[in-house]
């Protein structure tokens, strides 16, 4: 029986990469599915410091990737806009560095090393340092101004598949892979099952890209191929506010917790790197031992962190190639692999692309679109380095806030931070439209029903990535029963509210458990004595 | 691991709880006003990411700080509202602004010209000039101005007897009593003396800065703030203890200018006393005595500012108050009287101001009573304006019921 290639290339994995995959095969005029089993962003794109690199971090060891983050950094800045936020970053130099082999000798050749990748960097004395950035431990002894940033990755992932999909691209999220049609030493395509449905389903195209992180090392074994991958966990605090307004690195061999970043209203830091085992990828719980050693690491860098009232802990897992020589993963290349699995492995029509980071996900995108194309035979330049992203044509939120008549509200101010200039889209139309509904991160009704009219939303998970809604201080106590509300009433599903409400506050609840003392544990005592009767408050009253 | 949680006017505190927003007077009457908790708390983690979240309506806040008296998590929610209009608001304050503001610039030259000043700031064409080209509410009549300030009179009339006593404390008086109402430093000076006490001025005490804060004059308030710190100093150090009369001069004495003006009163703090809790514990541990006028009577009602809540001190007043036979004294509910300082005197802000003091004006209607007892000088104003009901401040009321020649008699040192 002939069959019909419903699509050119199936993209497996809604994370950065396989959403930056899908942009560009569909930018190239490629027809293409992209499957993700969860929502977008929910593995180690969602999971990390939403550093945007200048590539400092990798200029002394690994030239390479330091010469790719630094080009791929000045490119997100173009396209990104409305994603990243130019903090600038330092590298400071502490007086027990000198011991460890890492004092201003390191410093000097550091700055080499930059120059040499290509990254404008430059010493500047320690009083300087504490001018630009108040709160960095005021102990330093030497400091490197870099290009570093702050870039929003689940805002970043959604663009890209938002612009995909307005490329023609067909995007199904909460569909898991299961396995592959397979015919011979070909992969025809993919069955795949509705989460949420139950439906299972097969598509078909002449080329099928694994872009699915460190869970693409299962995706490569039902191919029949083997990646050697390497899970490195890596955790992460985020703190209550934002405590710094400019990266602060550690200047010395990369290590854990030395990198804190402020993003949005939040500082976070990170992360450290612990090898586990697959089958822990699915359940990542934060230790004490990792929380502090990142406190302790994060107050060596900004001492104020040892005062600061966390808001909760979380983990991610790097998708390594795994290098055998070195336990603890550090010293391996955060490089780009793109594997062409007919020429490695004798199998036709499947693409893996892993490694990288989140910094390089559109160099990685480009590989894995000029990998299918000459598979395809088709003959596109990529355009992804010169196109704004949806959202990003000019979306510094100075300009957007301009938009709206007689001053922005605080709402529509936050909503123009989220949504650059797609914020056009979002109806303040009634006074009950501009009413707040997340008072902590200003998330109002309005933008609440266009990211579940727009942007995919099925539960509060993916509204909160969408829109920030209960991530701030109360981590949902006050806002999620009204946004449960509104959600559920969006989707056509009222009686869904209470099972919504309560996803997600279990979700919270585990990222505080980790760091529950203090301020956090008092909150976490009133979120649970505002739930524990079931019904905290009818829904006639929100 | 951690051991303390700090962060600027303690802002991570907050739980969220929104019981700030249930004892906000201004929340409840102008909808423009977002409120304390997402003026305040919420506000700053926005606008420490970037300065654009700051809301012009934060100037609604009439900084009564009754969301701080009631945050469970001790939030200086006000002072958090107050600090970012001084970081964000930076815009150069109008002329009227700075007029109602200067009140130790524009008191000298008023009450140099008092008749003049006092005559054309009550005609109504000068009113309505005032309303429409400075944004002064014309139903407001600014305070009047004395001839004879109170340094004035102290100096011509009463400095020379401090020495006698054997007991002293240094008197600071404020811009009000030295300005517009000599009498309250006049009733001062005779109830101290009748105690035993000598009562001296600080040489050169500058205005407390309230209302050069809440008009955006942070540099000048400033300035005025270290003088009065460094003067308060050498007070401490001569041996004698600093009495104020005004409840909102103290609160930023002692709470103000270590938050929002980063001036340290460390060594200053505990020697500042407002005079009502100072005669109370002087009374009730027997330190002094008073001796009551036999035939003095009144029915007044309590109105408790809402800075003295800020202090905790309202208590203190009421039974003081208590202690005069013949008082009969009621108190009403803990309201805002709407005015805060010079915030009422705006136009812009009549209507919201007398909607706040209205549920207060009611209650002093039903309890019909001879006067109000309030520390407050701007509460004053704005009382009698509203209710027509006379407002006397705590120690002219001890002024009056105490009598004094039996007092001074009574506690003059025995030798």
């Amino acid at each position: 029986m002939p069959v019909k290639n419903e699509f050119d290339v199936i993209v497996i994995g809604g994370g950065i990469t396989g959403a930056g995959t899908a942009r560009d095969c569909a930018m190239r005029g490629l027809k293409v599915l992209l499957i993700e089993r969860n929502d977008i962003a929910t593995g180690a794109t969602g999971r990390n410091h939403g550093l945007l690199h200048s590539g400092a971090r990798y200029a002394v060891k690994d030239s390479e990737s330091a010469e790719e983050c630094i080009r791929e950094n000045k490119i997100l800045r173009e396209i990104a806009s409305n994603c990243v936020e130019d903090t600038g970053g330092l590298f400071i130099t502490l007086p027990e560095d000198e011991e460890s082999g890492y004092g201003l000798d390191y410093q000097s050749k550091f700055l080499e090393a930059c120059t040499k990748a290509g990254i404008e960097a430059r010493a500047i004395s320690p009083k300087e340092a504490i001018e630009m950035e108040p709160s960095v431990n005021p102990a330093l002894i030497g400091a490197v101004v870099v290009p570093d940033g702050s870039v929003d990755p689940f805002r970043l992932c959604a663009a890209n598949v938002t612009d995909a999909a307005m490329h023609g691209a067909k995007v199904l999220v909460y569909t898991e892979f299961l396995d592959f049609l397979r015919e011979g030493d070909t992969i025809l395509g993919v069955k795949v099952l509705d989460t949420r449905t139950g439906q299972k389903a097969e598509y078909r195209a002449p080329v099928t890209v694994n872009a699915a992180g460190i869970w693409g090392h299962g995706v490569a074994e039902k191919a029949g191929v083997h990646i050697g991958m390497y899970p490195a966990k890596g955790a992460l605090l985020v703190f209550g506010h934002r405590v710094n307004n400019v990266v602060i690195n550690r200047c010395r061999k990369s290590a854990d917790g030395d990198i804190l970043v402020p993003g949005d209203s939040v500082t976070v830091i990170g992360t450290t790197s612990t090898k586990v085992p697959f089958e822990e990828c699915d359940h990542m719980e934060v230790t004490p031992d990792e929380v502090r050693l990142l406190l302790r690491e994060g107050c060596a860098l900004c001492p104020a962190l040892a005062d600061t009232r966390i808001l909760r802990a979380y983990a991610g897992v790097r998708p390594l190639v795994a290098d055998d020589s070195d336990p603890t993963g550090r010293s391996i290349s955060r490089g780009i692999v793109c594997l062409d699995h007919e020429t490695r492995d004798g199998l036709k029509g499947f693409v893996s692309i892993t490694g990288g980071k989140l910094m390089t996900y559109r160099l990685m995108a480009e590989l894995a679109t000029d990998t299918v194309c000459r598979k395809l035979g088709v003959n596109k330049t990529c355009n992804t380095a010169h196109t704004p992203l949806p959202g990003s044509m000019d979306g510094r939120i100075e300009t957007v806030s301009k938009r709206f008549e007689g001053g922005a509200t605080a709402g529509q101010k936050g909503a123009a931070g989220r949504q650059g200039d797609l914020v056009g889209k979002i109806r303040f139309e009634s006074e009950e439209d501009r009413k707040l509904i997340c008072e902590c991160e200003n998330v109002t009704l309005a933008e609440i029903k266009y990211a579940v009219r727009e942007l995919g939303v099925r539960n509060l998970g993916d509204l909160r990535r969408r829109t920030r809604v209960g991530m701030g201080t109360c981590q949902g106590t006050f806002c999620i029963r009204k946004a449960a509300k509104a959600l559920a009433e969006a989707l056509g599903q009222p009686e869904l509210a209470d099972k919504l409400a309560a996803d997600y506050l279990d979700e919270r609840w585990k990222g505080m458990r980790a760091v529950g003392w203090g301020d956090t544990l008092r909150e976490m005592e009133f979120m649970q004595r505002v739930y524990k009767s079931g019904k905290p408050y009818s829904y006639d009253e929100v | 691991m951690q051991e303390r949680n700090i962060s600027a006017n303690n802002f991570e505190q907050c739980q969220k709880c929104s019981i700030c927003e249930t004892v906000c007077p201004v929340m409840a009457n102008n909808p423009a006003y977002a409120g304390p908790k997402r003026s305040g708390p919420d506000g700053e983690r926005y606008r420490l990411k970037n300065g654009i979240f700051f809301e012009d309506s934060l100037k609604y806040c009439l900084n009564c700080k009754r969301c701080e008296v009631a945050c469970p998590s001790g939030v200086r929610v006000a002072d958090l509202i107050q600090q970012a209009r001084i970081d964000y608001g930076r815009k150069l304050p109008k002329l009227r602004d700075t007029m109602l503001a200067s009140t130790d610039q524009v008191g000298p030259l008023a009450s140099a010209f008092a008749p003049i000043a006092n005559f054309s700031l009550g005609l109504a064409p000068v009113k309505g000039v005032m309303h429409l080209a400075l944004g002064v509410d014309r139903h407001r009549t600014l305070p009047k101005y004395a001839s004879e300030t109170f340094v004035r009179w102290f100096k011509k009339n009463a400095e020379d007897k401090q020495a006698q006593y054997s007991k002293h404390i240094s008197y600071y008086h404020g811009c009000y009593a030295n300005y517009n109402y000599p009498q309250l430093g006049k009733d001062f000076v005779a109830v101290m003396n009748a105690f035993g006490y000598g009562v001296h001025l600080i040489e050169g005490e500058r205005c407390c800065g309230v209302a050069k804060i809440a008009n955006g004059m942070i540099e000048a308030a400033t300035r005025d703030a270290r003088t009065n710190v460094d003067l308060f100093r050498e007070s401490v150090k001569a041996g004698r203890e600093i009495v104020t009369v005004s409840t909102t001069c103290t609160m930023t004495l002692l709470e103000e200018y270590p938050t929002l003006l980063k001036v340290g009163n460390d060594q200053v703090r505990d020697h500042i006393h407002l005079v009502e809790r100072f005669l109370w514990k002087a009374i009730a541990s027997g330190e002094v005595k008073p001796v009551w006028k036999e035939d003095w009577k009144a029915r007044a009602a309590y109105h408790c500012p809402c800075h003295q809540e800020r202090l905790g001190l309202g208590i203190f007043t009421m039974e003081l108050m208590k202690m005069i036979p013949g008082m009969e004294l009621t108190e009403l509910e803990s309201n805002c009287c709407g005015i805060a300082g010079t915030y009422g005197f705006k136009k812009e802000n009549y209507k919201v101001s007398q909607a706040i003091g209205k549920p207060l004006f009611d209650d002093i209607a039903a309890a019909a009573p001879e006067f109000v007892v309030c520390e407050c000088e701007t509460c004053k104003w704005q009382i009698e304006m509203s209710t027509g009901v006379p407002v006397k401040n705590p120690v002219s009321i001890l002024a009056d019921a105490l009598d004094l020649d039996k007092t001074a008699i009574l506690n003059k040192p025995t030798k």
